[in-house]
């Protein structure tokens, strides 16, 4: 594909968002933790696209909408390669890469069922950290288990 | 450490373990001492274990502090529902200092975070038991002179025991090497492993005790229990090789001692409670020292 048309795929929404290189297997994830499937937005998105960096891509382009910070660490955690495109009157405005944060306050459940944060009404903070295996996981504040990245539930 | 919380073990650098171990000696020459008189102390016991109220009970009084609280959740308004904070801010009208056990995990934490006063865990469901491993740390202390280099082998139920976890960050700052005896399903969690290498510490398993008894400082003994098997039989098969009888001790170094944070069942035969290794008993004793250092330290009485 030349450079043109490729340009074109991600300027084809006047205002809004671009989110390109999200794994293709974590698109729907993506979709459903940022609720895009509840949004009057319009909202594209491609699976299973060329990508010269990871073989396989997926794209999801939301016409209308900025993301705030929070928002944004929330995808890092399944969409670690994400860039994201900001569009303002067909051109890209902003391109940005997400970062996954040391910290993760308020949006994923803890995966001990016995916690503290899933018996009262208290918000959830955990440490970033990676394992021996380099895994990505969970340290909770509160009950110092580990929610492992397969386990990840998004409030 | 005045007015600070003790919900972790790994809320005290070793300095501060050690400040705690050097003041329950104090105390454990003289345990009646009435500094803490007109103080109030709240022993808040959300799920029932006598031994460790018992004893946070004497030691608050023997320091001359007035305890209220309770024994159980059974005849509180936590029984009508009413939320952790919600108890936690009510007793802290009436106390200067809140003792809390709880069957939730981060229970604790959460009540540190929101209590005008100081909180010590007593236990936090299967998360942490910061007094238990701090009497423990004693016992070893004063067992063998030193926490320094010593070689410490634990046996038993390593991945549900939460003291064997405390214990195990805590000697991290004093260089020990960890001899780790255990089923293979009953493991010491990768987690914890993580302390140790980060320390860049020695450990090994094993699956029999035997071999390990004449290089050990410390056996410290914990209880398999038969709800960790998903198979019975396979419980069956390991549960007893994970016993201690007195005629295993024979090889065992003169310095040898043996630790269990009770009750025990039957992992300890009660032929080893006559042997001169044996120190459980006096090991729950220490608690007694331990809790009166930390209740006088975070009350800024020493
Ligand atoms: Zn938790």
């Amino acid at each position: 594909m030349s450079d043109k048309r490729k340009e074109l795929i991600v300027s084809a929404i006047s205002n809004g968002t671009v989110i390109d290189h999200i794994p293709t297997e974590t698109v729907f994830q993506v979709i459903k933790i940022l609720g895009l499937d509840k949004t009057k937005n319009q909202v594209y998105f491609g699976t299973n696209l060329e990508s010269k960096k990871f073989g396989s891509k997926g794209i999801i382009k939301i016409s209308g909408k900025y993301f705030e910070h929070e928002e944004i660490n929330k995808i890092a955690l399944v969409a670690p390669s994400a860039t994201l495109i900001e569009i303002r009157d067909y051109e890209v405005s902003k391109k940005s890469t997400v970062h996954i944060p040391e910290k993760v306050d308020k949006i994923v459940k803890c995966f001990n069922p016995n916690c503290i944060t899933n018996k009262e009404d208290v918000s959830t903070r955990f440490d970033v950290f990676y394992d021996d295996n380099n895994n990505l996981k969970l340290a909770c504040h509160y009950c110092e288990k580990n929610t492992s990245k397969e386990n990840i539930v998004f409030i | 450490m005045k007015n600070r919380s003790l919900v972790s073990i790994n809320d005290y650098s070793k300095e501060e373990i050690i400040r705690i171990l050097d003041l329950a000696e104090e105390f454990e020459k003289q345990p009646r001492q009435e500094i803490l008189k007109g103080r109030v102390v709240a022993s808040l016991f959300f799920e029932p274990s006598t031994r460790t109220r018992l004893s946070f009970e004497s030691a608050a009084q023997q320091l001359g502090a007035s305890v209220i609280g309770f024994s159980s959740a059974a005849t509180t308004s936590v029984q009508k529902g009413e939320t952790l904070k919600d108890t936690i801010l009510t007793v802290s009208n009436y106390s200067d200092l809140i003792v809390m056990r709880h069957p939730v995990d981060g229970s604790a934490r959460y009540a540190s975070e929101v209590a005008p006063v100081p909180i010590i865990n007593a236990g936090d469901g299967a998360n942490q038991h910061p007094t238990q491993c701090l009497l423990d740390l004693y016992s070893i202390r004063k067992t063998q002179g030193t926490l320094d280099n010593l070689d410490i082998t634990f046996v038993g139920d390593l991945k549900y025991g939460r003291t064997v976890h405390s214990l195990t960050m805590a000697l991290c700052h004093f260089n020990t090497r960890f001899h780790l005896v255990s089923p293979v399903e009953l493991k010491l969690p990768s987690a914890v492993k993580r302390h140790i290498k980060d320390a860049q510490l020695h450990y090994e398993q094993y699956t029999d005790m035997s071999e390990v008894i004449p290089k050990s400082d410390i056996l410290y003994m914990t209880r398999i229990q038969r709800e960790r098997f998903p198979d019975p039989l396979e419980y069956e098969r390991v549960k007893n090789s994970y016993n201690l009888v007195n005629a295993m001790l024979v090889d065992g170094k003169s310095n040898l001692k043996i630790l269990h944070p009770l009750p025990r069942v039957n992992e300890i035969s009660t032929d080893v409670d006559s042997n001169p290794m044996a120190y459980y008993f006096q090991q729950a004793l220490n608690g007694i020292y331990v809790r009166q250092a930390l209740m006088a330290s975070i009350l800024g009485f020493k």
